[in-house]
């Protein structure tokens, strides 16, 4: 008989005991959460960074990773890009009743492996059952703190005229590579998401120049939205050019197809960085030489007072890049 | 020619003060995308057509959709940016946040799937689009009834191009001397779907390809041919147009398709610009099952119809930017990508 998670896996009985101790655990295990107490407890000293995000995305296997890893990289990316080592993680999980025990645990070691990887412990967490309907297989909320090392902290670095846009690499491959796979249309293996923890670039990239201002990972909303973020916050503005913006082909083409500008399209992988033009070769040599950078370029500029994004295109005329104002859908036409 | 001969070639040819129009949704978003408005000169005046399927929506329509939804226990498959676009006052997003079933879906085929899913419950699928989407519907129809599915039913908003084309000129409100073709649609009629009308009306009309050098080349083959006063049908798009279109296309949709009257928002009913289903498809058809008569408020302020005509600009609108956003759309222009309204928005034309 195939295996499912019932109702009864969330009631906070026997079965509930089971689930946890002979499936959550057993992937996640470690000296802190194995004591299973209400809270997690533990001693660190430092200035501490905290974040929060909850995944729901569907289809939760996709080329290039799953629901799982996403939630572990997620909440790692938010850490990493404001100069935090990730430390701590919690994993909240909602389990629609009928997701099969085999995709349950799949997505479990996904997470295991994702966590091991960047070197995180899980050190609390809860497990609901929602009926049938409720949910889409399953969320996953993961919050996560992090240690920043005062050196590292870019906060109150401010961006001025001249200073560089930088990004590590092509754009929009992870919401592209969603719609794809919900559209169910076969395509070639170098359709995938960009889905990759960035502590591994991000924060040596923070020891090696003190003049990066600003990071961001670009995950809904895009490279677009970003960038109107950073206008407006800093009431800047910036312009950049639409021929230095790295994409893949095939990004391309099912940008074309489905009629969605991989600037507004979320990536799970890349970051945005200001930094002062005067490192620009110590962090462009850097990046290249990283496999999670060897794309990345210069892509503007900042030009001065403002509050808008300009994008010069290939004709070079220039137009504004809003931030996205509407659903992503594909075009009908 | 580069981009860049391209342009400086239009502006060494063209003279005289002319309107043209660049007739579909795809040409106005791209046009702004590159700004290639900003690099023509200012005596040529260009005015977006008719050409968004999601624009064109009536009222009616909407409206008639919606009474279905709450009438009827019937649940809604359609395609994106149809969800948004308000009826006299709702749209059907405000239908599915209040628990209705309404479903997007990126390719008819999907709604062949949840029908089999569940059979216990009734859909409607609403096909909209012009000459190219409308075989992809089409297909999905004979495959509904190989399958013998029972619970699907159809609304056809389907509309045709050259016969909107025609309404603007017969209507005649700009006088238009030149006409940039739609490329996609062209695909499928091919240069020949649009002889009668050159042959009628004598306007210069150029049918041109999306990315940046072909809308400039096909500017161009337009420019030259109002300035030599040599009125041609020209296929600047040969690459992916032929002189016959796509006959495979047209006969899958004309199996299921005839050629009947549509409603187009801002143009009105016009007589053989749409797709009704053929009586062979007939118990797919909501018109036969629920044909009621449903009440229906224009939106009086919503300048749509006259941006749909190329009368005036959305800049124009008094709702523009003030009440009107991509994020609440007044009106279906600015719903759609393709709209006028949302192409001057988001890529500032002023
Ligand atoms: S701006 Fe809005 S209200 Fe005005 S015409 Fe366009 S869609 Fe209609």
């Amino acid at each position: 008989m195939e295996e499912i998670i019932l109702l009864s896996h969330g009631n906070g009985g026997e079965s509930t005991r089971r689930l946890i101790e002979e499936e959550i655990l057993k992937y996640f295990g470690n000296d802190i959460l194995n004591q299973l107490l209400d809270s997690a407890i533990f001693d660190i000293k430092g200035r501490l960074a905290f974040t929060t995000d909850s995944f729901v995305v569907s289809p939760i296997f996709f080329n290039g990773g799953d629901i799982g890893k996403l939630s572990i990289y997620g909440t790692i990316n938010d850490l990493s890009v404001m100069g935090a080592k990730p430390l701590y993680l919690s994993v909240g999980l909602i389990v629609e009743e009928g997701l099969s025990f085999e995709e349950f645990r799949k997505i479990l070691l996904s997470m295991k492996a994702a966590s091991e990887e960047c070197g995180i412990k899980i050190i609390t967490g809860d497990t609901k059952v929602v009926e049938r309907g409720k949910g889409d297989k399953i969320f996953i909320n993961t919050s996560g703190i992090g240690i920043i090392e005062t050196s590292l902290d870019w906060r109150g670095r401010g961006i001025e005229q001249g200073d560089i846009v930088i990004i590590n690499g092509g754009i929009g491959e992870h919401g592209l590579c969603i719609m794809i796979q919900r559209l169910g249309i076969k395509v070639g293996e170098e359709v995938k998401s960009d889905l990759a923890p960035l502590n591994s670039l991000v924060l040596p990239l923070l020891k090696i120049s003190n003049n990066i201002k600003f990071m961001r990972d670009p995950t809904r909303g895009g490279v677009a939205g970003v960038l109107n973020e950073i206008a407006q916050k800093y009431s800047v503005e910036i312009e950049i050019e639409e021929e230095k913006i790295p994409i893949k082909p095939w990004v391309r083409s099912a940008s074309e197809i489905l009629g969605i500008d991989p600037l507004y399209s979320a990536n799970e992988g890349k970051v945005i960085i200001i930094a002062s033009r005067k490192d620009e070769d110590k962090i462009m040599s850097f990046l290249k030489n990283h496999p999670l950078g060897k794309d990345a370029e210069i892509i503007g500029e900042i030009k001065g007072k403002g509050n808008r994004v300009y994008l010069k295109t290939k004709l070079g005329t220039r137009r504004i890049l809003d931030p996205l104002k509407r659903d992503l859908l594909p075009r009908i036409c | 020619m580069n981009t860049e001969e391209l342009v400086k070639n239009i502006i060494k040819i063209s003279k005289k003060e002319i309107n043209i129009m660049e007739f579909c949704g795809t040409h106005t978003h791209e046009m702004f995308r590159y700004g290639i408005r900003q690099l023509l000169p200012s005596n040529i005046h260009l005015h977006s057509g008719p050409g968004c399927p999601v624009c064109v929506t009536s009222e009616e329509d909407i409206d008639y959709i919606i009474y279905l939804a709450e009438n009827y226990d019937l649940g809604i498959i359609t395609f994106g940016d149809l969800i948004n676009v308000p009826g006299s006052n709702r749209n059907l997003n405000i239908l599915r946040a209040k628990g209705k079933e309404v479903k997007v879906i990126y390719s008819p085929l999907e709604a062949l799937s949840i029908a089999r899913q569940n059979s216990h419950k009734k859909y409607l699928l609403i096909g909209i689009g012009f000459e190219t989407t409308a075989p992809n519907l089409a297909y999905t129809l004979i495959k509904a009834k190989e399958e013998n599915i029972k619970n699907l039913y159809f609304l056809s908003l389907h509309k045709l191009t050259p016969p909107a084309m025609k309404a603007i000129l017969d209507m005649g409100e700009i006088k238009l001397h030149g006409i940039i073709g739609p490329g996609h649609v062209s695909t499928i009629i091919g240069r020949r779907g649009w002889k009668d009308i050159f042959d009628k009306y004598q306007v210069p009309f150029v049918i041109t390809g999306f990315k940046p050098e072909e809308i400039l080349y096909g500017i161009y083959q337009l420019i030259k041919i109002i300035e030599e006063e040599k009125p041609a049908l020209i296929n600047a798009y040969g690459k992916s147009v032929k002189e016959e279109g796509n006959i495979k296309a047209q006969e899958i949709m004309y199996k299921v398709f005839k050629i009947g009257p549509a409603n187009w928002r801002g143009l009105g009913i016009i007589e053989n610009s749409g797709l009704l289903l053929r009586e062979e498809f007939e118990e797919f058809d909501i018109r036969k099952i629920y044909s009621v008569k449903v009440e229906s408020k224009k939106n009086d302020l919503c300048k749509c119809g006259e941006v749909l005509r190329g009368i005036i600009k959305p800049t124009e609108c008094p709702l523009y930017k003030k009440v009107c956003t991509p994020e609440n759309p007044k009106g279906p222009c600015m719903v759609s990508a393709e709209g006028t309204c949302s192409a001057y928005y988001l890529y500032g034309g002023e």
